[in-house]
């Protein structure tokens, strides 16, 4: 059959081989992009619908733009403790010598501990750190140590954070140990045989080679907090002021009055999680590139 | 003392005895190639003098030093490694430079290091380039580079040409012993390619098992092999089976043909079965002078590889590989036609 | 010292995993004063609401994941057989849900498809339960995209297709009966992540006011104090054996492989 084409001469063809993806297409364009695109553009329309910069600028109000800088307060810690506590798992299990045993269930529980996000999450966290929970009441008997004292309060700021790092430590350690594979065993003997010390070749060697996934990945756990609404409805409701609880009862009922502010926090978010997401993307690339 | 001492090396791993009473000593200068199949030990000797695995037993001295129990970064010792390790994130000159900088080498000096590193390798341009820049054989020359920048005393290579294609193994090759030669560097080259082994070392230490099977210079090597795994796994060999007539005078017959071999006595009793192997050189179609013993044979392939044509014809029972040189005279002999092959008995290998 | 450090690491990482589930099942067992029971437990299965909305959910969870797999199966069987040059973007497309925050999606929903729009879907129930399902389905786009077009890459479809249309086959017969079958494994995977997703999915449901198990959970949260923790233990059991049947089915085909 090719070898008929390419006797005729070259005639205009329809591109039906386009056609097999229109199913897709709509379900992305009718249910991804086009609400996506409402969102974009009515940050920018007026009531009567002409274009118009006042929205985003109603955005500068106390409360929300308090609201905006505790959201990036909140995923900025939860991603470089995620980041800091999924390293250290991590190594501790590709390189820190344990049994190599350990490393299947890991990966399984952190796939499952990444999903266990959300109302029920709080619930367990509410179990356990919480005024009657498991751990502040032992520690109340046993070491005599009084939690809330002490300024501890699940239902706040760093409660938030504690219950957050459930599901971003996981998401850590799957991304970045298939990275720590990919140091390869040579590197480290080649650096060994030069004369390095270990944390020569550290230094030197593995870390600028991990830095672009790690990087990335703390851009990809800070996106992951900033969108995350479940969790933090079910633990401090409407009492934290961040931007998911904001819209949340935006969209509900009217709290801001004016319908169009909405757009423009969700155009917020938007912006935020989608240029950490970008940098994620070039990060990975740039390293895959490195590594081939 | 040799410069670099290997005594009575033994390496465990669990119920594996990887490496079983292993002694070399190698003079200052020399090139010595570890050679085996995969699973012989020659990675592990070699890793045990790098540092990477503690011996089980046994010592290794370095100029009079015992630096068995010495960790690796202090044994001031080169590497090349078969997948060239490079490090991605660092240019060609920073990658020559880590052993200086990692010393504490003043910049300029470590620069100017550098700089004659790679001339010495050809490759004088390329310092700003990253490795994935580079091509196979330009990594690894950059490795060479980088494993030579401080001056280590010894200089070990792990199969550093088999991830390399076949022209560039050659000349890549032929390079580190010009270079090795050059600088007079210590050198233990690991390899599974006898003709790698061959072409460039003084000596060869022919592994198999965990067990040192003979050490020699190439020539020795080949010609007379003491096992029968050297005998086999060093160049192609011809075995054929052969009767003992009279053990003391060294006389056996093989189809049909007394011959007396020139070492005299053997090892068996009259009547016993041995296996005698002669090399592909060995062997001439047809006859000719000074080779007395002549084996009818029946031509079963012929390849012509141009100044070479190697053949295999069926004698006795066995298959056997010759060599014969291309005459424009005399066309290749065709398959199916029977013809007489015939050696000298002083060729004749007997295997042990 | 290494092996110290690593040590320390993981049982400190162990630990702070093992309280909070360690602390909702205690939890949880305490509603009866003075001695462990599942009192919570019974409340739970013999409060109606939890049967409604859970059964509703799990409703959504299959229609989402079948509308997933007739989306995506083709979809991804298409890209990679004829339309190589699409595939960029197709997996550009499937990224999204995970940049754009599920909360800004689901408003987006409500605001185009309101009862003044064309496609006035939030103006009935069912036309709420459909645009409810079609964000499942987003949300769980990208990992079913992911699985099915890895299950794909791993068996030859170009010849597996080939092969099928010298015997006569139309492409419905290829994708159902050969392809579907060969990324059976890759299928599973998604479909029981998808399960995980939707069975838990809070923001979307309450927004679009359905009476899914997320809402109900939640509400139980602000009224109830021994339910909520017996609730998180269902669903983090509910979350464990979803993956734990992608483990069983992934590790189910290795051996399928081996024989071959």
């Amino acid at each position: 059959m090719p070898d008929a084409n390419m006797r005729r001469p070259p005639k205009l063809r329809l591109p039906v081989e386009w056609l097999g993806i229109l199913p897709f297409a709509a379900f992305a364009l009718l249910f991804l992009i086009l609400p996506t695109m409402k969102i974009v553009v009515g940050a920018f329309q007026s009531p009567e619908g002409d274009f118009t910069l006042q929205n985003l600028i109603d955005l500068n109000t106390d409360s929300i733009r308090s609201a905006y800088w505790t959201s990036v307060k909140l995923s900025l810690i939860t991603a470089l403790l995620g980041c800091a506590a999924g390293f250290a798992m991590a190594s501790a299990v590709v390189f820190g010598g344990l049994p190599k045993r350990l490393r299947s269930p890991l990966l399984t529980f952190s796939g499952v501990a990444s999903n266990f996000a959300g109302v029920p999450l709080a619930f367990a966290f509410i179990a356990t750190l919480g005024p009657a929970g498991l751990v502040t009441l032992w520690l109340k008997t046993e070491f005599g140590i009084n939690l809330r004292a002490m300024g501890f309060n699940l239902l706040s700021f760093w409660g938030l954070v504690v219950t957050y790092l459930f599901f971003q430590i996981p998401l850590m350690i799957l991304i970045i140990i298939p990275a720590l594979d990919g140091l390869k065993r040579e590197w480290r003997e080649a650096a060994e045989v030069l004369g390095a010390t270990g944390a020569q070749y550290w230094r030197m060697v593995a870390f600028p080679i991990l830095f672009p996934s790690l990087l990335g990945t703390f851009a990809l756990l800070f996106a992951n907090s900033f969108g995350a609404v479940a969790t933090a409805f079910a633990l401090t409701g409407p009492q934290l002021n961040i931007v998911p609880i904001k819209l949340f009862a935006q969209i509900r009922g009217d709290v801001l009055g004016n319908p169009n502010l909405g757009y423009a926090l969700a155009f917020g978010m938007i912006v935020v999680t989608g240029l950490a997401n970008v940098t994620y993307i070039v990060l990975r690339t740039r390293s895959e590139r490195w590594l081939k | 003392m040799a410069f670099l001492e290997l005594t009575n090396l033994e390496k465990v791993f669990g119920a594996n005895r990887v490496v079983t009473d292993f002694s070399l000593g190698i003079e200052k200068g020399e090139f010595v190639s570890l050679l085996g199949p995969s699973g012989c030990g020659k990675t592990t000797v070699l890793r045990m003098v790098a540092g990477f695995e503690t011996p089980s037993s046994g010592s290794i001295r370095i100029d009079g030093q015992d630096v068995t129990g010495q960790r690796t970064n202090q044994r001031a010792i080169g590497m090349m490694f078969q997948a060239y390790a490079l490090f991605p994130n660092m240019t060609v000159a920073d990658n020559v430079a880590f052993g200086l900088k990692v010393k504490g080498v003043p910049r300029d000096e470590r620069e100017a290091r550098v700089a004659e590193m790679l001339r010495l390798i050809g490759l004088p341009d390329l310092g700003s380039r990253f490795p994935f820049q580079l091509s196979g054989g330009q990594q690894q020359r950059v490795a060479l580079a980088r494993a030579l920048a401080p001056r280590p005393r010894v200089l070990l290579l792990d199969e550093p040409l088999s991830a390399l294609d076949a022209k560039v193994r050659v000349s890549l090759r032929n390079e580190i012993r010009e270079i090795q030669r050059e600088l007079g560097i210590t050198t233990i080259f690991v390899t599974h390619d006898q003709e790698e082994a061959m072409s460039i070392s003084d000596r060869i230490v022919v592994m198999n098992g965990g067990i040192a099977e003979q050490a020699g210079a190439p020539f020795e090597i080949y010609n007379n092999p003491r096992t029968r795994f050297v005998a086999g796994f060093v160049g192609t060999l011809n075995m054929f089976a052969a009767t003992v007539e009279a053990p003391e005078q060294g006389l056996l017959t093989i189809a049909g043909q007394r011959v007396a071999l020139a070492r005299g006595e053997i090892a068996a009793r009259h009547g016993d079965t041995v296996t005698l192997a002669l090399r592909p050189e060995a062997i001439q179609l047809g006859r000719a002078e000074g080779r007395e013993v002549v084996i009818p044979a029946t031509i079963e392939e012929v390849h012509f590889l141009g100044s070479v044509i190697r053949v295999r014809a069926r004698v006795m029972d066995t298959m056997v590989a010759l060599d014969t040189f291309n005459r424009p005279d005399q066309p290749p002999p065709s398959i199916g036609s029977t013809a007489e092959i015939s050696f000298s008995p002083r060729d004749v290998i007997l295997l042990p | 010292m290494t092996r110290f450090l690593a040590w320390t690491a993981f049982l400190l990482g162990v630990l702070y995993f093992l309280l909070p589930l360690v602390g909702m099942t205690e939890f949880s067992l305490k509603m009866r004063r003075g001695e462990y029971s599942f009192d919570a437990y019974r409340r739970v299965f013999e409060d109606q609401r939890f049967w409604d909305t859970f059964g509703y959910s799990l409703t959504l969870a299959g229609a989402t994941i079948i509308f997933g797999i007739l989306l995506v199966v083709p979809t991804a069987y298409w890209v990679r057989l004829k339309l190589p040059q699409a595939r960029p973007i197709i997996e550009f497309i499937t990224l999204l849900p995970l940049v754009i925050p599920a909360i800004v999606i689901v408003f987006g929903y409500i605001r185009l498809y309101n009862t003044s729009s064309i496609l006035p879907l939030t103006g009935s129930s069912l036309g709420t339960d459909v645009l409810l399902t079609m964000g499942y389905a987003t949300l769980a786009l990208p990992y079913m995209y992911r699985a099915v077009d890895t299950g794909l890459r791993t068996i030859d479809v170009a010849t597996l297709t080939e092969a099928a249309q010298s015997l006569g086959a139309g492409w419905i017969t290829i994708l159902a009966r050969i392809i579907l079958p060969n990324v059976l494994v890759a299928v599973l995977s998604g479909a029981f992540l998808t399960l995980a997703i939707v069975i838990g999915e809070f923001t979307m449901a309450a927004l679009l006011n359905r009476p899914a198990f997320g809402p109900f959970m939640q509400l139980l949260g602000a009224n109830r104090a021994y339910e909520p923790p017996a609730l998180a233990v269902i669903a983090f059991a509910i979350t464990w054996g979803c993956m734990g049947l992608i483990q069983l089915v992934t590790r189910f085909s290795k051996h399928e492989r081996a024989k071959v």
